[in-house]
């Protein structure tokens, strides 16, 4: 993928809960937390992605624990530096904004 | 003892998204959706808006199943290549798809629609070359079927068409 395009925000917002290994529903949680509540992750099209992003490598299935049925996930150092071209995109987005609206924004 | 209910009911395959609404009607009404059938919806007494009611076409996928358990949602049952799900309302907003999602599950369902409707079609050109009566009957539901494609592919274009602004 062109690593110029932009994320989308389910994409940016499953690498950001993934610093730390969690599960599907785990992930729900914590994008709505560093949100504030905002973003909802919706459950098929998250579902579609985490597969998508183990494919691309951006992060991974930890091994399955014992006695648990729950997949594991963690950011990969791939994934990491992906979402760190995103934050720079994003500030370059801002500063645009700003810079036009700055003294106008209500 | 759960006192309970079955409804039949019939919705064409445009109108799914008509039939969610209606199952997310009938739980604000104290009816959780708990089985389905051939047009038949079974339903059990329920706190009003306790459940929110999800359904989707997908293909057989038991990883998928055991995600949605995972997140806390309940399979409820197959019809054919649709899927039901209900989740507490009270854990939240229970959504399946995004922008993107939903243009993709319209693309799956136009895909079945196109396979079936030319199944017919070829199966009711035959039968009736061959003067073999029922031929018309394939020949209808092709058409059926092809009607069925054009509302879908307008409910896509209608997203597309968002997609291009939002996200």
């Amino acid at each position: 993928m062109n690593k110029d395009f932009a994320l989308t925000e389910t994409t940016y917002y499953i690498l950001l809960s993934l610093t730390e290994p969690r599960h599907g529903y785990g992930i729900m949680q914590q994008a709505e937390a560093l949100s504030n509540g905002r973003v909802r992750l919706a459950a098929g099209t998250l579902y579609g992605a985490l597969s998508t992003l183990c494919e691309k490598g951006w992060i991974l299935l930890l091994p399955v624990v014992e006695g648990s049925r729950k997949k594991e996930y963690m950011l990969t150092e791939k994934g990491f530096d992906v979402l760190c071209g995103e934050i720079e995109r994003l500030r370059a987005l801002l500063q645009s904004g700003d810079a036009v609206l700055g003294g106008l924004r209500k | 003892m759960t006192e309970r209910k079955t409804v039949t009911k019939w919705f064409w395959v445009w109108e799914f998204d008509k039939e969610e609404r209606w199952l997310n009607e009938m739980a604000m009404q104290g009816w959780a959706l708990c089985g389905v059938g051939f047009c038949r919806y079974s339903f059990e007494r329920c706190e009003p808006g306790e459940y929110t009611v999800r359904l989707e076409m997908r293909e057989n996928d038991p990883d998928y199943l055991s995600f949605m358990e995972e997140i806390g949602a309940e399979y409820l049952g197959r019809m054919f290549k649709w899927i039901y799900f209900r989740k507490p309302a009270a854990e939240g907003t229970f959504e399946l798809f995004d922008l993107d999602a939903k243009i993709e599950h319209l693309s799956r369902i136009a895909k079945m629609l196109w396979v079936v409707g030319l199944a017919n079609l070829v199966i009711g050109v035959c039968n009736t070359i061959s003067l073999h009566g029922l031929g018309v009957i394939n020949l209808l539901a092709a058409t059926l079927l092809m009607y069925a494609l054009g509302r879908i592919e307008g409910k896509k274009e209608a997203l597309e068409r968002e997609r291009e602004v939002h996200e």
